[in-house]
């Protein structure tokens, strides 16, 4: 199960700080745990997230291990022109996704 | 010398056994149901920011859920090959209010079950497929993408003639003191809700979410799964998932929010 949701403005005026919210499902295990038997429960998680606008990194982050299940990340960007934006996340277990979403520039 | 003042206490002790019987009285009054203006849903007792996580559908991780059993209703599956979607159709329609009418009564079975109950005969009797555990994901994702469609709407629990019994028993086992610290449900829930019980809110106990996202979890669960994480805190032995007594006990919960609005899924501290 890796869904995401994602939501970023249809529309917004040139200049305008947009908000964009980004959920995606991750158990976020830390590496720290111990199952019944007392095995340590191997790390497991995001380590990083990226969003491009039109190619250009606007947003970076590096998640850790103190980071709850389902990590929600929510961050601001100019909307400077029309065109995608794009999401990338990445971590241990080959674990990569990657979203995009459109936005229109008035 | 002692003796007068004896006689002259003793008037004040009868006042203070009487004031003493009418405490008593009052709090038997208070003991019990809640009146149905005081009810609270446990979304009204959370902070303003969990409400607003639930709200957002893009920020309510529940939905995560909600989108897998989207996908899973319209699977076609078993060697029938058929999906939810085969028999049920839009689920925008024919599943609008069902949540919010369960546990409802099964005649092949002669007792009420659970819509994770429902879901899983449905499985087995109909697409010819093993049954999911309880608490999986996909059994958890279906019944939060099945009970999405009622929210808003009131809890409409049918109570007839042959589900009255199974309501009794759940609401006896409400008040039903168990477990090494001597607690009922209702002792928390119907007397000393908004209160603190190590720095949580205690909530009146209305299903009316589920199943929901709790972040202590950081995962959906059902009911049952939160029943038994009351029981296990009352260190009363919890009853099995499925169990006759937390199906009752859930009917009960049911009809006790009669006429409450589902908010499924919701999020919860």
């Amino acid at each position: 199960m890796a869904g995401v949701l994602i939501n970023v403005p249809e529309r917004a005026k040139r200049g305008e700080i947009v908000e964009i919210k980004t959920l995606i499902s991750h158990p976020m295990e830390t590496g720290y745990r111990r199952d019944q038997s007392g095995a340590r429960v191997e790390r497991d998680i995001i380590r990083l997230f990226v969003c491009t606008y039109n190619g250009t990194e606007v947003f970076r982050a590096e998640l850790h291990p103190a980071i709850a299940a389902n990590p929600f990340i929510v961050f601001t960007t100019v909307a400077t022109e029309s065109g995608t934006l794009s999401f990338q996340w990445t971590g241990d277990n080959g674990f990569s996704v990657t979203e995009s979403a459109p936005i229109a520039v008035d | 010398m002692g003796a007068p003042a004896s006689a002259a206490a003793s008037p004040w002790r009868v006042v203070r056994a009487a004031v003493g019987v009418i405490i008593v009285m009052t709090a038997s009054a208070f003991a019990g149901e809640i009146p149905r203006a005081e009810r609270r849903s446990g979304y009204d007792l959370m902070g303003p920011q969990t409400r607003a996580m639930q709200d957002d559908d893009t920020a309510n991780p529940a939905m995560l859920w909600v989108l897998e059993g989207e996908g899973l209703w319209n699977r076609k599956i078993g060697a029938a090959g058929s999906a939810c979607a085969d028999c049920h159709r839009d689920a925008g329609t024919t599943m609008k209010g069902v949540a919010a009418r369960y546990p409802a009564f099964d005649t092949a079975r002669g007792r009420p079950i659970t819509l994770e109950q429902r879901i899983n005969t449905c499985r087995v009797e109909r697409q010819q497929v093993p049954a999911l555990a309880y608490e999986s994901p996909q059994l958890l994702s279906l019944t939060a993408f099945v009970a999405r469609q009622s929210r808003g709407l009131p809890i409409d629990l049918p109570v007839d003639a042959r589900t009255q019994p199974f309501l009794d028993a759940g609401r006896a086992t409400f008040f039903r003191r168990q477990g090494q610290l001597d607690l009922s449900c209702s002792q928390c829930h119907d007397d000393h809700w908004g209160k603190e019980l190590a720095g949580n809110v205690i909530p009146q106990a209305h299903p009316t979410g589920y199943p929901l996202y709790r972040l202590e979890w950081q995962s959906v669960g059902s009911l049952e799964r939160r029943l038994r994480n009351c029981l296990v805190g009352i260190r009363a032995e919890p009853y099995e998932f499925g169990a006759p007594e937390l199906v009752d006990l859930e009917l009960y919960l049911m009809s006790r929010a009669a006429g409450m609005k589902m908010d499924a899924p919701a999020v919860r501290p």
